[in-house]
Order: C-alpha cells, then structure tokens, then sequence
C-alpha cells in the first residue's frame, strides 16, 4: 500500500454524490497535483483525509493505518497537516503566536514552541512580520502564514489547498519557492491548484476530479495529453 | 379505553392542537427572522408582551375587542420592530468585537428595558381582558344529540386559532407569491446571491424583523382573551418561540407550524397526564433535545423525505 | 503570549501592589456597609473572571453561569442543612459537585457552536433553577437554606476570605493564559476549525476551560452561602441577576484582558447600589441595566479595558488642540 493510501472513497451529501469511488496512493515524498473543475470535489477529498468528514464510503489509510473516521486533531498529531482554502489565520493573534499556538503539539513548553516558530517563519519569509497581528496580513502573507503553521505541527504529509490563487507574480514565485524547500525537507505534499502553469510544473503526478470522480491520472506530459480532460475543463467540443 | 379516558385524550389533543396553532404563530415570526438574518432576538417575547399590553389598554379604555386590537397592534409592532433592527441591531451587526454573540446579549438588553417599562407603567399584577365571549364554548352534543362522549370546543380558544391559521395563511401566500416576499426568501437562502440579483439586502432585513415582529404582535392579540398578562411574561414566550424554531428548523414556515402544534400537543398531555409543575422544564429539555439531535429540525427531515434518501 | 492591556503598562508589580494595598484594607476602619460593597465587588470579580477565561479568551458564550454559582451555593449550603457541619467545608466540596456538574453540561453543551451554546447554557441555569424550586425535600425548595449562626459578626474576615480567592483566580487565570491552555483557548476562540486541524483537541481543552470557570464560579458562590446567611432558588440561580449581570461585569470591564473583570465588577456593584438608594429609581434596575448592556454593546464592545485606547482618542479629542 501507499504511504496514503484513498480507497474508494465516496462522500454523499442527503442525495448529492460529493464523491464517488475515488481511489489513488501517494507514494512518500513525491509532489501529488489534484486538479479539476470547481464542485468537483477537491476541496471534499481533502476534508475527508483530514477528518473533518467520515467518508459514506471507503478509506483512508495512511502508512498502513486506517484514518478515516478519525478526528481531525487526532490525524493532524499523527503527522497530516492542511491549509484551508479560505484562509483561517487567529485573527487577533500575531503571526508569531499563530505559529507558536501550531507548534505548541510537538513542544513541550512555550519557549521552545517560540524557537521552533520563529524558525518555521524564517523559513517561509515572514520573519519581519512576526509582530503583525494576523488580521491586517496581505492575502499572500496570509496564505504563507497558513503553510508555515501547518509546516509546524511537523507533518509527514502537507495537504495544500489553493495556496496560490490570488497572488502576484512576485508573491507567486515565493510561494513557490517554499514548495521546492518543503519538499527538500522530505515532506509528501499533496496540492489542489487552479493555477495550471503551477501545478504542471511542480506537480510529480497528477490527479484529475470531475463531479466526483477520478477521470485521469497520471504525469503532467500525460495529463496535458488527456482528452478527457481537456473536455472536462472546456466542455463538449 | 373507557368512554372517559377517550373523552379526556381526545379533549387534550383538541386542546393541544388549538394550543399549537397560536403557538406556531408565536414561532413563525422567530423562525424567519433567525432564517433571514441569522439574528436571534432574545427580546421576541417582550414584543409579543407589549402588543398584549397595547390589547389590554385599548380594551380597558375604549372596550376594544382584543381580535380588533390585532389591527392596531400589528402595525405597531411592525414599526417597532423596523425601528428597533434599523437603530440598534443594525449598527451593533457592523461593530468589529471578540465576542460575535454580541447580537444576542444586545436582545437580551432590549428586552430588559421592555421588560421594565412594562413593570414601571402597568406594575408587576397580573391583568386581564374579560371578553364577555371568555367561558363560551362549542359542544360536541349541540350537534351530535346521542354522542357517547362529550368534547368542548372553547370559542375564544377557537377564534383564535381560527384567526392565526388565517394570518399563516397569508403569511405564505406573500412569502410565496409577491416580490417582496420573494425576495425576503432569496436573501435567507444566500445574502450575496440575491445582493447580486439587485435585492436590497438591507431594506430586507428590516422589513422581516418589522414582519416578525408584527407576526408574534398578532399572536399576543390572539392570545390575551384565553391568557392573562404581566410585565415579565415575555420570557416564557420567548422561549416557546425558540423550541418551536429549533424543532421546526431555522427559517421555515412549514417547519414551525408543525413545530407548534407538536409542543402545544406535548404540552396538553404532559398537562393532563404528568402535572402542571413541570411544564416549563419538558419545554426546556425539548429545546436542548432538538438542539442536539436534531438540529436541521423538522424541515430538515422533510427534505430528506423529498430528496429521496431514507434515513 | 503576549497580552496587551491597551494603555496599561502592566508592570510586573501591579498586581502585587493592588494585592497589598487591599490587604490593608481593614486597618483604615470603614463602615460596615462600604466593607459590604467592597466584598460584593470582590465576589463579582471572581465570577466575572471565571467567565471570562471560558467565553472571553476560549470564546464559549456562556449565558448560564448561574447554573454553577446556584450549585456552589446549594452544595455549601445543604453540608449545612442535611449533615449540620460547617457551610465553609463547601469550599473544598464544591470542587467536585461543580466540576462534575460542569462536565456534565459540557458534555451537552459544547459540541454546539457560538450562539446555540449560549442558548442552551441559558436553559441549563433554568432548568437548575426550576429543579431546585421543585425538589423540595432535598434543597428546601421555594423557602432555600438559611444559616442561623454567623460564623464572624465583623465583615473583616469575610473581606480577607473573598480577597485570597479573588488573587487566587486572578494567579490562576494568569498562568493558564500564559501557557499552552492559554494560547490553546484563544486559538479555538478565533478559528475552532483551524484549531483542531493544528492537532489541538477542542473538545478536551473546551471542557478544561468550561471545568475551571464553573469551579471558580461555584467558589464564590459558596463564599456567597456563608456570607449572605440565606440563599433559595430565585436568588442564586436567577438568570437576569446573575448569568446576565456576568455578562455585563465583563462586557462593560473588558473582555480578554486580566483586570476587565475587576473594572466591570466596580462598575456594576456601585451602579446598582446608586440605582438601589434612589427609590424613583429602584423599580427601572434592569431598565438602566439594560440600556447600558445596549450602549456598551453598540460603542465600547470590548469593554473599557478592552477598548482603552478608543476612550484615550475620544478624551484627547474632547480636549482639542493645545
């Protein structure tokens, strides 16, 4: 089995099928893209991995464990981390303490949660806004914000949801750049992106969402060259 | 069951019903206000005390039927209530604090003040509208000459009842059909949506508070000849407004009528069979049932009967 | 983390000095009822405290805190009335009614959010109230519990007993939010979601805060059982007078900040006190109350403390340019 394993999983919403019969691995390290149109279910797929839905059907198996069902705190200490779409910073609290509140689970106390959140934020470019209370962020200090307190819970596996949408060039390569030095660190990550110059260029593999379903996986090369697709994203020719 | 034992359920289902029917009235103003703005007025039964005081006065005064009164009352809740949403809830709902539940305590406060004018005016006595009509009552065997049970229809309770499914009735052929109704219902499915569809937004809050206001006005109307009054009566409405609200489901009409007529239904039984004492209680530990186990309410059931998945 | 108390420079020592300057208190030979006053806005301190470290800094609304204030009282009181022994042992044995009681609640409450908390912490003090109205041979019912012997007749000892269990919850509060709890609470206050997908257990660490607050709470009210003499149902579990007005202690003093609480609890006490003394006025109590609930609410909904540095540009800007 993968190092995450989905199985199968559907999701019904009253008689809404959010997702149906998806299944895929993620094998350790790789960059995973999880691409489709919007309602396809990504955003649905993430929440059942991180807990905060019980799959109607199927499982999640995560080094051989089963997760599903779990609650999202339990699967976060066992090493998932997630960003949410939405940005959700503590509004009223700094950047620092935001980072230190994430790191306080592998801490044993409020200094060294400190050392390690000062540390997260060198390495995700926000050290000059430490102090800031998280509210007045710019929208792509926020989202980085939203990475670097996931990146302190010491994940084994990042879960990112749109972290790009919304940002400048400038702010993009950034971002960008923190993907490359998360991954150097070891750490599987899996990302839902609209951004298609991103995510094809960063993304190892692929998988593609239409209403629910897997309809492609594969490389980007493979990808791009998929018919399906293509018409899942413009429609019917 | 003995002739007796049917004679004294069927009365107390009789009397539920009609009980559940005012109640549903009391509720439905609650319930759109809540669906619409996601406002929860701690003050619903202060109102529904001052329009039976305003019944109460216009009888001592000028002997005015208290169903006539429902016609004075409800504008003037109506303008009460636009006002009170326009001058103070407004302006409370743009302030930036830690606590969001500030909206609820400021109700809380609303109703304080009521509360206490009502006290400084009318004292804390209880008073009442003796309407002539007030003992008067149908019989089962005025029409049916050999029945083997007798039941009692009371005519003020009648009336009452009579008149609120009328006011529901209305209530939803405007929520239904006209424009403003409308666009009331658009905004309590997605503000943004209808905000983009050119529904003033705004305007619409205010006129559903004024609307829900004037609703539970009328309810106090209908239920000052079957009641009494004092000053601080309007917490327990205010709490019969939520369980049904609860029950029935946030925003929905259908669901607060079925709503009311079940608690009124319960109450009656847990009357007759259990004892007046612990009414107020059985209303409590519905509210926290339904807040736990059924939080979609009743409207949440019937939509997933009509979508087809069985539960 | 860091807790700016807008404007105050809080020195370390502040709080000591305070401490202090209230101990010798009693030497300056104040009347008997300026020493009453003084303990009521001590004991209000305390519960507006308690509640603040639940709803204020973990952002659960309670709207029922009578609920453990009542059960402190009844648990206090009923050692007395059913075994003879002391009330004061209410102390300790309050610890594990209340804490139990508020698990209980906890375990019906918490799981819903915001609003819907408050509404059904609301019925909990009622339903509390009524039960203790009606289960007439266990708490007395309507006629309450009555102690006839006075444990002190000078108000001296009462003072320094609620003043110890003020700068206790006051220390208490202090370390929680200075540590893991406390940047826990304040996480789940402004994002549950996101606090729970950052591997904290919202569950557990909102009963913490629910447990410690009720057990703070029940502490004064078993101060207020020993005290006042007399407790019944109206009295100590009454939602207006004393689940509102804890709202209102820490609504107008300054919600999130340490000494809000006590700026509130003044406030409070001596505006009722004022309202009470003028017979005009007496009966318009929850009138006054009310449209201060509404004022406060509308233009300082931090509270004074919390809202310290809105006062500062309005009196700088009232005194015009110099």
């Amino acid at each position: 089995m993968s190092f995450l394993e989905i199985k199968k999983v559907s999701m019904f919403f009253g008689g809404l099928a959010a997702l149906k019969d998806v299944s895929f691995g993620i094998t350790k390290g790789e960059i995973l893209g999880l691409i489709g149109p919007n309602g396809a279910g990504k955003t649905t797929l993430f929440n059942v991995v991180n807990g905060f839905y019980k799959p109607s059907r199927g499982d999640v198996f995560f080094n051989d464990i089963t997760i599903s069902g779990h609650k999202p705190h339990e699967i976060c200490q066992r090493g998932i981390a997630r960003t949410f779409q939405v940005v959700k910073p503590l509004q009223r609290m700094s950047v620092l303490d935001n980072v230190i509140a994430s790191a306080l689970l592998r801490t044993g106390n409020r200094k060294q949660a400190e050392v390690a959140a000062r540390d997260i934020l060198h390495f995700t470019a926000l050290d000059n806004d430490r102090e800031v209370i998280s509210r007045g962020l710019p929208l792509g200090k926020r989202k980085r914000l939203e990475i670097a307190r996931a990146l302190a819970t010491q994940p084994e596996i990042l879960l990112l949801d749109e972290s790009f949408a919304g940002l400048n060039p400038s702010e993009l390569d950034a971002s960008i750049g923190i993907i490359g030095k998360i991954r150097e660190r070891g750490i599987t990550i899996m990302i839902i992106e609209h951004h298609m110059k991103v995510i094809m260029s960063i993304s190892d593999r692929i998988v593609v969402l239409n209403y629910g379903e897997k309809i492609a996986e594969g490389t980007p090369q493979e990808i791009r060259d998929n018919g399906l697709v293509v018409e899942a994203y413009l429609g019917e020719a | 069951m003995t002739s007796i034992q049917l004679e004294v359920l069927l009365q107390t289902l009789i009397s539920g019903i009609l009980l559940g029917g005012l109640y549903a009235l009391i509720g439905i103003g609650m319930t759109i206000i809540m669906g619409v703005m996601k406002i929860i007025n701690l003050a619903h039964g202060e109102l529904m005390m001052v329009a039976m005081y305003i019944a109460y006065v216009l009888f001592s005064l000028f002997h005015m039927d208290p169903y006539l009164s429902v016609f004075i009352a409800t504008p003037a809740l109506f303008l009460l209530g636009i006002a009170i949403q326009k001058y103070l809830i407004n302006p409370v709902l743009k302030v930036e604090s830690i606590l969001p539940e500030n909206q609820v305590i400021l109700t809380v406060g609303i109703g304080m003040v009521l509360a206490n004018i009502a006290t400084f005016i009318f004292k804390s006595d209880y008073r009442q509208t003796p309407v002539d009509y007030a003992t008067k009552a149908w019989y089962l065997s005025d029409i049916w000459k050999k029945t083997p049970i007798e039941l009692s229809l009371s005519m003020p309770w009648s009336v009452s009842f009579v008149i609120a499914v009328l006011i529901t009735a209305c209530l939803w052929f405007f929520l239904a059909k006209t424009d403003t109704g409308k666009s009331i219902r658009a905004t309590a499915q997605d503000r943004d949506a209808a905000l983009l569809m050119g529904v003033n937004v705004d305007k619409m809050r205010v006129i559903t508070f004024g609307l829900g206001s004037s609703l539970v006005g009328a309810a106090g109307c209908l239920f000052i000849p079957i009641y009494y009054i004092y000053p601080d009566i309007g917490g327990q409405f205010t709490l019969i407004a939520f369980v049904i609200t609860i029950l029935g489901g946030l925003g929905s009409t259908v669901g607060a009528i079925i709503g009311g007529v079940i608690l009124g239904l319960f109450e009656s039984l847990t009357a007759t069979y259990v004892g007046m004492g612990w009414a107020p209680v059985g209303r409590f530990v519905i509210f926290v049932m339904a807040l736990i186990f059924l939080p979609g309410g009743v409207a949440s059931l019937l939509k997933a009967k009509r979508l087809g998945i069985g539960r | 983390m860091q807790m700016r108390d807008n404007g105050f420079q809080m020195k370390k020592y502040f709080p000591i000095i305070i401490a202090v300057l209230l101990a010798a208190l009693p030497f300056i030979g104040l009347s008997s009822y300026v020493m009453h006053i003084i303990i009521l806005v001590i004991m209000w301190s305390v519960i507006g405290m308690a509640w603040n470290l639940l709803s204020g800094y973990c952002g659960q609304v309670s709207f029922g805190h009578a609920a453990f204030f009542g059960t402190g009282a009844y648990a206090s009181g009923m050692l007395y009335s059913k075994f003879g022994i002391s009330a004061w042992w209410g102390l300790p044995f309050s610890i594990i009614v209340v804490t139990l009681l508020a698990l209980v609640i906890g375990y019906i409450c918490l799981r819903l959010r915001g609003p819907f908390f408050a509404l059904a912490t609301l019925s909990m003090g009622v339903i509390l109230r009524i039960t203790a109205e009606n289960l007439v041979n266990f708490t007395g019912g309507d006629l309450g519990i009555m102690i006839r012997e006075r444990t002190w007749i000078e108000k001296t000892w009462y003072y320094y007993i609620i003043l110890a269990v003020a700068c206790g919850t006051f220390l208490a509060i202090k370390i929680v939010i200075e540590s893991k709890l406390g940047y826990y609470f304040v996480a789940i206050r402004e994002d549950q979601d996101a606090a729970e997908s950052l591997g904290i257990n919202t569950t557990l660490y909102k009963t913490i805060a629910l447990c410690l607050s009720a057990m703070l709470t029940g502490f004064a009210g078993v101060f207020y059982m020993n005290y006042m003499g007399y407790i019944d149902p109206k009295v100590v579990f009454a939602l207006h007078d004393i689940s509102i007005v804890t709202i209102m202690v820490v609504m107008v003093g300054g919600v999130a900040t340490y000494w809000g609480p006590v700026v509130g609890a003044i406030i409070m006490v001596l505006l009722s006190e004022i309202i009470r003394s003028v017979p005009a006025l007496g009966t318009a109590h929850h009138t006054f109350f009310g449209i201060l609930l509404i004022v406060i609410i509308i233009f300082l909904p931090n509270g004074i403390v919390g809202d310290f540095p809105k006062l500062r540009k309005l009196r700088d800007l009232s005194r015009g340019p110099s």
